[in-house]
């Protein structure tokens, strides 16, 4: 019998809901272990990085990284992966867009681990202990990696061959994935592994989007009794399906939850947050600038309702601050 | 992405030079463009810093085309646009004039402040005001310095080896 291909799973900063996924396939995730070997996956087995050190460079066929560069060793592990792996494949929200880690964007390091380590309530650090750096005890002494002030997609940092999108990855997406990558006919480099249409096209309740819409209020979920059958934004809640990619079925608005946007834009977009917030505001009703800042006052915070997956592949990447402005 | 980031060099040569603001002018094709065709038929003199990109219509400026002249470099952008009710596609402006309005609360988020993005209404005989808007923003463009959007520097030192 042939050897079987090499797969690897590895997380950087997530939240561990994209190694719930792989559980998540079910029946089918024994057909996929039985067709691949797995030889590396923190999670579940237990394979050292030396293992994968000790491999020979090209010797994985893919690696599926989920989570997002926080730290130097995140950043390390990309690297070396990538260095192993014919195939790298990021793997949910956070290493495809950045994810809800890369809202700390809008803060510093300083100022983050600043409020986790010395300012939060239930926190005595009286002498201002910070994580990084080296630390001595007993004669031994161990480095901890050091904290990014910039959280990064996966390829910001290293060469990224297809991406996974949702967060995390339905069962779907992540298992039509997997069959594409082991069945031998690769779509080209780059590609995103769900249809390239917006979710409206997708959605359940597409044929009640209104035509022509004209809202005053951009409605919060517990400010509005939800018509299960009614195109959300038609509604007045904010709902990011029509600047995002199709692919998770719509199962947040089957749930009656608005998209938040996760699974990314599509191709012919650069920047998510940019395109929603095009197309929400030229919905907004009035025609003075007092009037609609009133409307616009329901959406109390803009970069984190556009950007809430994709801030560190905004244009802009992150927020920018005075003292970054005279470095 | 690779290929939205813009090219360093640049702004490191600038270090050296005194600061003159760039601004990115993204107009209307039927009001601000003339106008500003206007000004210089009549010779206005008007402070050199635009960089004037042509559109149909206001509401054809794309919220991530802002973002984008920032990525690469403006100290601000213009969107010129034809005055209310006198749109040539009707509702193009008031689309223009909501896009506006939400990209500035969410690039004060970011951490730009307010007078870097600007939208005016100038009709296409309105040469006048489009000189004394030139010079305006770029006298408070000058006051503001130049925007230097935050390279990841992390990128630059340490992960790229």
């Amino acid at each position: 019998m042939a050897e079987k291909p090499k797969v690897a799973f590895y997380g950087c900063a997530s939240c561990g809901g994209c190694e719930e996924t792989v559980l998540d396939l079910g029946e089918a995730l024994l057909d996929v272990a039985a067709a691949v070997e797995v030889v590396f996956w923190p999670v579940a087995f237990d394979f050292k990085r030396n293992d994968v050190e000790a491999a020979a460079d090209g010797a994985i066929l893919a690696t599926f990284v989920n989570g997002a560069i926080r730290t130097t060793e995140q950043a390390e592990m990309a690297h070396l992966l990538r260095r192993k792996s014919r195939l790298l494949v990021a793997c949910g929200a956070c290493s495809h867009l950045g994810g809800i880690p890369g809202l700390a964007n809008l803060f510093d390091r300083k100022s983050i681990l600043e409020s986790i380590y010395c300012e939060s309530p239930s926190t005595i650090n009286q002498k201002g202990v910070l994580p990084g750096g080296q630390s001595r005890d007993n004669g031994r002494s161990v480095e901890l990696p050091r904290f990014y002030q910039t959280v990064y997609t996966l390829d910001q940092v290293v060469d990224v061959d297809y991406y996974v999108p949702g967060c995390p990855p339905t069962p779907k997406i992540l298992h039509s994935a997997l069959r594409t990558l082991l069945g031998g006919e690769l779509p080209p480099k780059g590609t995103v592994l769900a249809p390239d249409q917006a979710l409206c096209e997708e959605c359940p309740r597409r044929d009640s989007k209104p035509e022509n819409l004209s809202l005053n209020q951009f409605k919060r979920l517990p400010e509005v009794l939800i018509d299960e059958d009614q195109c959300l934004l038609g509604q007045g809640v904010l709902c990011l399906g029509p600047a995002t990619r199709a692919g998770c079925e719509a199962l947040c608005i089957q749930g009656n939850m608005p998209c938040t946007g996760c699974c990314g834009p599509t191709s012919r977009v650069r920047d998510q947050g940019a395109k929603i917030l095009a197309a929400l505001a030229a919905l907004v009703a009035g025609k003075e600038a007092a009037e609609i800042d009133h409307t616009l006052a329901t959406i109390p915070d803009p970069a984190g309702s556009f950007y809430r997956y994709s801030l560190p592949c905004c244009l802009l990447w992150r927020k920018t601050t005075r003292d970054s402005q005279t470095r | 992405m690779p290929d939205s980031q813009p090219k360093r060099s640049q702004a490191a040569s600038q270090a050296a030079q005194p600061f003159e603001p760039r601004v990115v002018a993204f107009l209307c094709n039927w009001c601000t463009y003339l106008a500003a065709d206007l000004a210089g038929t009549s010779r206005m003199k008007y402070a050199p810093n635009v960089r004037v990109v042509r559109v149909m219509c206001s509401g054809r400026v794309d919220p991530q085309f802002v973002l984008d002249a920032f990525a690469h470099g403006a100290d601000g952008v213009l969107i010129g646009g034809c005055h209310p009710g006198d749109c040539h596609y009707q509702e193009g402006n008031y689309k223009a004039l909501r896009r506006c309005r939400l990209l500035k609360c969410m690039l004060r988020q970011m951490g730009i402040e307010e007078d870097r993005l600007r939208l005016e209404w100038i009709s296409a005989s309105e040469a006048e005001r489009f000189r004394w808007v030139m010079n305006d923003m770029v006298e408070r463009l000058r006051t503001l310095g130049p925007f230097r959007l935050r390279y990841p520097e992390d990128i630059v030192e340490e992960v790229t080896r």
